[in-house]
């Protein structure tokens, strides 16, 4: 939802400590995930965290989460799906080009990032990988701090 | 087997120098420090190549690279890899723009090597606009990258010669790699912080979005001079003549992302002859931009008025006074 996402980014310092937390927690419990299974864990995960970010942020569930890199303003709702910063042609009045009636999400990314400890804004973020659509990256993340895959 | 009478290379390209990324002019003239002038074709709705040769012909002497524009305002024109094919062909020294929105990465990967491989020195990574603001708003839009990861994605094609997939090229594109920059859009602040986002994913030039706003390029180029970016890339910065007071009007109204202040408007509707003084308010801005630390060059941009800007650069007095200027630290 639209004010709940606006709502979201004004707390973007407190979802940064939840989630920090939060994240510490899901990677710890990596054991559990992998003595039940990884792949049979996807789905109930990848179901709870469309509900609970989808709500928050209106997630599109990429799978390659970028928040804590973009002010707690998810990028996947930029109509051109820009993950590295605004195009030309926001409105003098910050809103999209695209959608009029909308903040531009990297507006909003911006005063979001002011308010958080890490400046993360400025790191670039790789192309997207349309294969990780719809699964969770909470798990992703679980699984590549305990198995650093090669990403080169 | 009997060799085909055809010409391997289509263009006449110059050895790659030192330190220097392209075989192009345009890159030549920004490393020795010289004031560049590049310019905007806009691609014909036609299959007839004399089309691209007449409409490129005008800015003969006057420019050092020519734009070619990859369906801008999302609206449908004949492909920028053709238009610089052609004018490659004829020794021009073509932009070749590339914009996210109409392909996903295997398009994108296959132009620039088949650019290159037509002698394109230049690309300019843009991420596009809206299919919505085209004459084709029922088409899907791509956007599989963005500007910034297709500067990434081209960087790595020519440094290491590889694909994204990480399969190797056999040649690597010599492409002198380019970006797009708006210092006159919210969030304001963010602005120079995204080019220097955009240095670090490759970016060697920009190009800005129209500037009638000294005052907000300054405190913009404040920012890039502080970041230190002026030394490591090629600023030029977008100019354009305005064709009258209602032009203006009309463009602030229906082109997001260009900012013309109202005291610009006034002064064009307070011109007896408006056209004119549109071109005088172009050469006015070319030469205090010129002055502004941190600028390489500008980019005329003169839609419809293309036959302006050889009168633009002769008064403006840029190419005259260029071999004056002391070159740049890179």
């Amino acid at each position: 939802m639209y004010k709940v996402r606006l709502w979201s980014v004004r707390r973007a310092r407190a979802l940064e400590i939840f989630y920090n937390a939060f994240e510490k927690m899901v990677v710890a419990l990596h054991p559990v995930w992998n003595f039940i299974g990884y792949d049979r864990i996807e789905k109930p995960f990848a179901v709870t965290e469309k509900m609970v970010k989808g709500f928050l942020f209106d997630c599109q569930m990429c799978g390659q989460c970028a928040l804590s890199s973009t002010g707690m303003s998810c990028p996947m709702n930029c109509p051109k799906s820009l993950r590295n910063g605004p195009c030309g042609g926001v409105r003098s009045n910050g809103n999209c080009e695209i959608k009029p009636d909308m903040a531009c999400v990297w507006v909003k990314a911006w005063e979001g990032n002011a308010l958080m400890s890490e400046n993360k804004v400025h790191v670039v973020q790789f192309p997207v990988n349309h294969q990780l659509s719809g699964r969770s990256s909470w798990l992703a993340v679980a699984r590549d701090k305990n198995q650093p895959t090669d990403k080169s | 087997m009997e060799q085909r009478n055809v010409h391997l290379s289509p263009a006449e390209l110059l050895p790659i120098l030192p330190g220097h990324s392209s075989p192009g002019r345009f890159e030549r003239v920004l490393r020795a420090g010289k004031f560049a002038v590049s310019t905007e074709l806009a691609p014909p709705d036609s299959a007839d190549p004399a089309q691209v040769y007449e409409r490129a012909s005008v800015f003969d002497g006057y420019v050092d690279a020519i734009n070619a524009t990859d369906g801008s305002g999302a609206h449908c024109h004949m492909s920028s890899v053709a238009v610089c094919g052609l004018l490659t062909r004829a020794g021009y020294s073509p932009i070749m723009q590339i914009s996210c929105r109409d392909k996903n990465r295997i398009a994108i990967q296959g132009d620039i090597l088949g650019a290159s491989a037509m002698g394109v020195a230049n690309i300019l990574c843009l991420s596009g606009d809206g299919v919505e603001s085209g004459d084709h708003p029922q088409a899907k839009s791509v956007f599989d990258l963005d500007c910034m990861s297709l500067l990434q994605i081209s960087k790595n094609m020519r440094d290491n010669s590889t694909f994204e997939s990480g399969r190797k090229l056999d040649k690597a594109p010599a492409v002198f790699l380019g970006a797009a920059a708006n210092p006159f859009a919210p969030p304001y602040e963010f602005r120079a912080d995204r080019l220097a986002k955009k240095v670090a994913a490759g970016a060697q030039f920009v190009q800005t979005q129209y500037c009638y706003d000294i005052d907000l390029l300054k405190t913009y180029m404040h920012r890039v001079r502080e970041l230190g970016l002026d030394k490591k890339v090629f600023i030029l910065v977008g100019v354009g003549p305005l064709a009258s007071a209602k032009t203006a009007e009309w463009i602030r109204k229906n082109v997001p992302g260009v900012h013309i202040p109202d005291a610009v408007v006034k002064r064009l509707a307070g011109a007896e002859n408006q056209r004119a003084e549109g071109i005088q308010l172009c050469i006015d801005i070319i030469q205090q931009v010129s002055e502004i630390d941190g600028v390489h060059g500008c980019h005329i941009m003169a839609y419809r008025q293309e036959h302006a800007v050889p009168e633009i650069v002769e008064r403006s007095g840029i190419l005259s006074q260029r071999n004056r200027r002391q070159a740049p630290t890179r």
